[in-house]
């Protein structure tokens, strides 16, 4: 009997080294180890032992039958890692393959400007406000002391609806609205909107374009403080290291007047084709509020005063992204906007 | 305004400035150089010659072979093709190796066979513009004076050895539109002296008055009129230096008087006349407005109707001139012109913008007088250009002026402190410096009490209150000294308005959809401006429209949004997505203006998702369209205030068209565009949705609140019903929605079917209906009860329960 546990537990290992998947090792335990298997017949026949003999033998049986089992199961781990890695074979995809586009849309890249510019001055304690952009010609131009018959009117043409109102040639008329509802108390405005210029249409000018213009208005307001303002803003908008300078100009709703050039981006100042060999780039006009300006919109030039700002959200684009021809700003071809997606910095 | 520096240092003294350096120094204390013109840059080897001979080409027609002393031992062969060149002339010669402007470069050559050792030049070879050429020589060589010295360069005699500085001026600084403006300037920026032209001349015993009279009709519009008559002038070619000095400013020589009143008019500001006493005809002058419908014809032969309010200069009987814009044909100066007379006038500068707008004639005397001259140096450029005609045309100065004055000039009073300007300018400029700045401005000013008591030269029209005196120093102390500082004010709390919030939201959900933002034209056409309105109003036209194209202000976004896809689409961009947030402007509200109301549109077509390698392609539907909508009003609070019904509008296709409505009132299209429509526009199946923003985000909406998380399981059933087609999902949802009790949680399609196996005019509609009692769990039975009730109600009203 011994002998032939020996014979049984050979064959055993026999057919589980052989066995080739998880399903013919399964046949073997069953064939080996299960209920009707030779083992449990063996077990079954101790009776007919002398019962000297059957706790040698049964633990005989025993040690046999743990060997084979632990054989198998050690089997079936391999045979198991084995069909895994099968089937994860199987399924394996070529991952260069392209995902699942998700299709969304952006911003024009003139929203994306003015939305920078907004946030920078939403973050100093300024408002945003809005207005009409047909307006009255007393808010276009009389209340910004640019009364019938100035000069200054020739700089910009215009597009009228009747005598009196007209499409706004800068959003300058939502500053003197803002100071009539403000009646006297201190503000600070940030003004972007469309704005309307009789002009040809060509790769500089666009009879509609956009304006953002902002407005501080307070007691003691100093040329030092838009100086400051304007410098934080170049900064914020065109790098930490631009450096500003403040050009004299002239504009009617302001006087002083400057315009303000920043260093050239591009080369840093040295000269290259951006800033035309001369190190600077001209961004924006800006001023102290004139004092007819301030009266009008029914502050008193003795106690208040202000700065105002303004610049043109297509130059800024233009100069930022490189952009050749402002009419691409209005042709909205979509292989022109998709470039304004991601973001930069 | 063309600023010669030549010229310029007649009266300030810029030596050892380099032009480069004056420019910036202009351009940093107020006035911008916009070029700086070296006109003899790359020219080199450029020398007067001498025409001994000249014959014809005998291979060409049209070439002469020229003998030219240049100087040298041996004259040069030279073949020229001008049609002027003859012998005797003094010309100028570019040699072998010389330089002309762009980079030529003159060698040997053989034309036809004739060697050529250079080139004999016309002024545009030289690099003057053909507009200030004379006409004389507008199409062949310069002649120079006999004078001129064979060898001797060219360059100096040309005024090539100058360079130009182009001033862009803004428009209170028409002082500088002058040289004597511009060296005035310059002195001030360079704390130098200014010289002032000679004007004193000889004048002949017999008076001007005698053979002139001078009337003014309209002294408001003419405060000042001075004349004087300058006899036996020799018309003529102008001197080499003048006509260069003309060229380098812009202005075509003529002949020496008129060249004298141009030289003046650049020279001071001050436009002048000259007319032709004998052509005048009457020895007098008057000045009125026009008659109604009187007639002139002006120097450059146009004939022009003129209105009363238009200020004419007249002999007495008929008008000789359009009074500070132009001269009139019948009175001008001649080659036999022998006596001359000069206005120098105060012209009102609203009477010549005017008429200077109103007949489309700007002239360079306009310009100045719209402007306001210096009422102090009127008189005085009539001085100087008598003393010019004097010693240039050798004319015989009738002594006296025949004068008409009524003009204030006295200079404005401005009266700042010191502690003004600082406070404005935040900074601490001491007073010794302020008095410098004030004193190289030429502002003669008084201290008086610690404050400046100025008087503004009248040469500064600019100059009139105190913060232009806080410009005037800063400017010249340097904009480089103010520090950077931040307003010093009560803090105030920034941000956008909730509605401008909204806005932003809108245009990223938008986005997040798949939309691009477009930004397009507000002007459109008339016929276009009400197309696809969600409301007609009266329309908003411009007075004087530059296209009929860009001439109404819209009604609709679609239009040109539509344009826009059509751009695209037609550019291989087969699939777009675009919206627009933007206003529309209808009829006229209280204040006169149009109700401007803010809009969001979008147009979509092609594909709505893309054919991938795995496939899943999908084109636009009004679906995907109107589940952008719902996401919208989802995203903005509305979902539950809006429904949709079909609707119609030309344009549209008429059976895929909703209304959107907000509570019941309408605020919005979604739609398929008509099937022509699309075909006009060359454009595939395309949706449209046009909304009426404001509207929308001015809406209020409840507070958010949160609902606590269901603790209980929800139950779920299905309902498949068969309707006739016509059947709306939206009316059986309804019958379902009021048959159910509080426990029905959420209701929706999941399958509609319309095909063959269905009978003729029918349609299979399946809802999904889910339970929920967030105090318990439901039981079978309940729900089963609520079912059924719910099932009876769709069969009571016609619906077929499908299993």
């Amino acid at each position: 009997m011994e002998q032939q546990l020996q014979q049984l537990k050979d064959e055993a290992l026999q057919a589980i080294a052989s066995a080739a998947d998880v399903k013919s090792l399964n046949d073997v335990r069953v064939k080996y180890l299960g209920k009707k298997g030779p083992i449990t017949d063996l077990l079954k026949g101790m009776g007919k032992l002398p019962a000297e003999e059957r706790p040698k033998m049964g633990a005989l049986v025993n040690e046999v039958r743990g060997e084979v089992t632990a054989e198998l199961e050690s089997r079936m781990a391999v045979l198991e890692e084995e069909a895994v890695a099968k089937k994860l074979d199987a399924e394996s995809i070529d991952v260069t393959l392209p995902g699942t586009p998700v299709r969304t849309g952006n911003h024009h890249p003139l929203t994306r400007i003015i939305e920078e510019i907004e946030d920078f001055f939403i973050s100093m304690g300024y408002e945003v406000a809005e207005g009409p952009e047909v307006e009255k010609d007393y808010y276009n131009f009389e209340a910004l002391n640019l009364p019938k018959g100035h000069p200054a009117r020739d700089m910009q043409d215009s597009f009228y609806i009747t005598e009196d109102i007209l499409l706004r040639t800068h959003t300058s008329p939502v500053q003197a609205r803002t100071m009539e509802a403000k009646q006297g108390k201190p503000f600070k405005i940030i003004c972007p909107g469309k704005v309307y210029r009789r002009d040809n249409d060509d790769a500089t000018h666009s009879h509609q374009f956009t304006q953002i213009e902002g407005l501080v208005v307070g007691e003691n307001i100093r040329m030092s403080d838009l100086k400051g303002t304007l410098d934080r803003f170049a900064k914020k908008m065109f790098g930490e290291d631009r450096e500003i300078r403040l050009r004299p100009s002239y504009f009617p709703f302001t006087e002083p007047s400057v315009e303000m050039d920043i260093s050239c981006f591009k080369c840093g100042g040295s000269g290259c084709n951006v800033c035309k060999k001369t190190g600077w780039i001209e961004i924006l006009g800006a001023g102290m509020v004139h004092p007819n300006v301030l009266r009008m919109g029914g502050y008193d030039p003795d106690v208040h005063s202000g700065f105002a700002f303004g610049m043109g959200p297509e130059r800024i684009a233009m100069l930022k992204y490189g952009i050749e021809d402002i009419r691409h700003f209005y042709t909205d071809d979509l292989r022109f906007i998709g470039q304004f997606r991601r973001t930069e910095g | 305004m063309k600023i010669s520096l030549n010229w310029l240092s007649d009266y300030v003294d810029i030596e050892g400035v380099e032009p480069a350096e004056l420019a910036e120094k202009i351009t940093r204390s107020g006035i911008e150089v916009d070029a700086v013109d070296n006109r003899s840059e790359g020219l080199k080897n450029i020398v007067v010659g001498h025409v001994l001979e000249c014959s014809q080409h005998p291979q060409a027609d049209k070439l002469n072979i020229c003998r030219v002393d240049v100087g040298e031992e041996e004259p040069s062969q030279i073949i020229c093709g001008a049609p002027n060149v003859a012998a005797g002339q003094k010309v100028v010669v570019a040699r072998p190796g010389a330089r002309l402007p762009g980079g030529v470069k003159i060698k040997k050559a053989k034309l036809r066979g004739e060697e050529s050792h250079g080139m004999i030049c016309s002024l545009q070879e030289l690099g003057f513009d053909g507009k200030v050429v004379p006409k004389a020589y507008a199409s062949g060589i310069y002649v120079l004076p006999e004078d001129a010295r064979p060898g001797e360069d060219a360059l100096g005699l040309l005024g090539l050895d100058d360079t130009v500085l182009e001033l862009d001026l803004t428009p209170n600084r028409s002082d500088a539109l002058s040289m004597l403006g511009a060296a005035y300037e310059a002195a001030a920026i360079l704390s130098k002296d200014v010289n002032l032209p000679e004007t004193a001349h000889e004048e002949s015993a017999e008076p001007a008055s005698g053979l002139l009279n001078l009337r003014v009709d309209a002294a408001e519009a003419n405060p000042l009129y001075a004349a004087k008559v300058v006899r036996n002038v020799k018309v003529g070619e102008s001197p080499e230096w003048l006509k260069a000095r003309l060229m380098a400013a812009g202005v075509r020589p003529l002949n020496n008087i008129v060249d004298i009143t141009n030289y003046v008019l650049m020279e001071y500001g001050q436009p002048l006349h000259a007319f032709d006493y004998d052509r005048l005809g009457t020895g007098e002058i008057v000045v009125r407005h026009a008659a109604e419908g009187e007639v002139i014809e002006t120097l450059d032969g146009t004939e022009r109707k003129l209105e009363p309010h238009h200020l004419l200069i007249t002999n007495g009987r008929e008008p000789v001139a359009i009074a500070g814009v132009m001269g009139g044909a019948n009175s001008e100066v001649h080659d036999g012109t022998t006596t001359v007379v000069i206005e120098a006038a105060y012209f009102s500068p609203a009477s010549v913008r005017k008429t200077s707008r109103e007949l489309g004639l700007r002239s360079d005397a306009s310009t100045r007088f719209e402007k306001g001259v210096d009422p102090n140096r009127v008189i005085e450029a009539g001085e100087r250009a008598a003393a010019l005609m004097a010693d240039l045309a050798g004319g015989e100065v009738l002594s006296g002026t025949v004068l008409f004055d009524e003009l204030d000039k006295e200079p404005k009073r401005v009266t700042v402190s010191p502690d003004f300007i600082n406070e404005r300018l935040g900074m601490k400029i001491p007073f010794e410096e302020m008095e410098e700045i004030l004193r190289r401005l030429q502002f003669p000013y008084e201290a008086v009490n610690g404050q400046f008591v100025i008087d503004a030269p009248t040469r500064r029209v600019d100059i009139s209150i105190p913060e232009d005196i806080v410009e005037e120093i800063a400017r010249l102390y340097g904009y480089d000294e103010i520090p950077a500082t931040l307003p010093v004010t009560e803090s105030l709390p920034g941000g956008l308005t909730p509605y401008q919030d909204k806005r932003r939201t809108v245009r990223r959900y938008l986005e997040g959809a798949g939309l691009y933002q477009a930004i397009t034209y507000s002007l459109t056409s008339e016929s276009e401006s009400q197309k696809f309105a969600l409301e007609t109003a009266p329309v908003t036209r411009l007075l004087m429209p530059m296209s009929e194209e860009r001439s109404t202000l819209r009604q609709s976004l679609l239009p040109h949004l539509l344009d826009a896809v059509t751009y695209n689409t037609a550019r291989q961009t087969s699939s777009v997505a675009l919206y627009e947030v933007g206003s529309v402007f209808l009829g006229e509200g209280e204040d006169g203006l149009p109700t401007e109301v803010e809009h969001a549109a979008g147009a979509v077509t092609g594909e709505w998702s893309a054919a991938g390698w795995q496939g899943g392609q999908k084109r636009v539907d009004f679906f995907a369209v109107k589940g952008i909508v719902e996401g919208l009003a989802t995203e903005l609070g509305l979902s539950d205030k809006l429904s949709f019904r079909k609707g119609e509008m030309d344009g549209l296709h008429p059976g895929r068209t909703a209304d959107v409505l907000l509570d019941g009132e309408r605020v919005g299209i979604i739609a398929q565009l008509h099937p022509s429509e699309q075909k006009a526009r060359d454009l595939k199946d395309t949706v449209v949705f046009e909304l009426n923003l404001q509207r929308l985000l001015r809406e209020e909406t409840e507070p958010l609140l949160y609902t606590p998380v269901p603790k209980f399981p929800s139950i779920s059933r299905d309902i498949a019903l068969v309707v006739p087609k016509a059947v709306q999902a939206a009316a059986l949802e309804s019958t379902i929605r009021t048959n159910a009790g509080s426990i029905l949680k959420d209701v929706h399609v999941f399958d509609v079917y319309e095909g063959d196996r269905m009978e003729e005019g029918m349609k299979s509609i399946a809802f999904s209906l889910t339970y929920l009692d967030p105090e318990r769990t439901l039981t079978d039975e309940e729900v089963s009860e609520m079912h059924n009730r719910i099932v009876a109600a769709l069969e009571s009203e016609g619906a077929q329960i499908r299993n």
